[in-house]
């Protein structure tokens, strides 16, 4: 099994996703299109992928004392409803229909990236 | 008296709706649920930029970790494939995070939402 692929592909996923661009979307059509991963498959990986690099982040987040608790409480226990649901429906639809749906979702990701006003042009 | 219960009632709708609709898309997509919740929280909840940005990576671990209950129940978790994605990923994440300090990622940015419509195109597209 050919490993250098997929770290590459991660490397580069993450990259861009350390930039703070496409928000964990760049991985998925990644494994999708270049290693013909099954998007169940992907999004697994992509979610995976996402717990390592969330708690290193969240260590320097907690020393800064950035977060702020009051909200994201309350909003983790209402949107878990949201979490079980979304994963329900995407175990029961067809990876080729959940990859096409995906790729609806990727559409408007690609537009509110390019739509995206540069910040500091804004301060500005 | 009425104003504040209003008020109150007013917040925890926009709570539940941002939770629920960034957790959704966490689960269906596997991803998004970040881009979702960040401008929620700078938007209607008034956060600056860099709370939005830290606590959002907080409630989307809580998102993902349901989701990969889920997942895991499913079957579709192969562990071996995360990990050796994560290697790349972790190294790339680091020198991105870095990248972004030196770069204004006006030009990039739009670059690769360019590269998402094509990629998006691909799958919506695919046999």
């Amino acid at each position: 099994m050919n490993i250098l692929l997929p770290i590459i592909s991660g490397f580069a996923a993450g990259i861009i996703s350390g930039m703070g661009i496409g928000g964990g979307t760049i991985l998925i059509p990644a494994l999708s299109i270049f290693l013909s991963i099954d998007q169940h498959t992907a999004q697994g990986v992509n979610l995976l992928y996402f717990i390592p690099t969330a708690v290193v982040a969240l260590f320097v987040h907690i020393k800064n004392k950035a977060i702020d608790y009051k909200i994201a409480i309350p909003i983790i226990l209402s949107g878990i409803a949201g979490a079980i649901g979304g994963s329900a429906l995407a175990l029961v639809i067809h990876a080729k229909l959940l990859k096409k749906l995906f790729g609806g979702f990727l559409f408007f990701m690609g537009i509110y990236e390019i739509c995206k006003k540069d910040k500091q042009k804004e301060k500005k | 008296m009425k104003k504040l219960e209003k008020l109150k009632k007013h917040k925890i709708f926009l709570y539940v709706s941002g939770g629920l609709v960034s957790g959704f898309l966490n689960g269906l997509f596997g991803s998004g649920g970040g881009t979702v919740i960040v401008p929620f929280l700078e938007e209607f909840l008034d956060r600056d930029e860099h709370t939005s940005h830290a606590t959002a990576i907080l409630i989307i671990l809580g998102f993902t970790i349901v989701s990969l209950i889920f997942y895991g129940f499913g079957q579709v978790l192969d562990w071996r494939l995360a990990l050796t994605v994560s290697a790349g990923g972790v190294v790339g994440g680091f020198l991105g995070a870095r990248l972004l300090k030196k770069l204004t990622g006006g030009t990039i940015r739009k670059i690769f939402g360019a590269f998402m419509i094509i990629a998006a195109v691909r799958m919506v597209f695919s046999k």
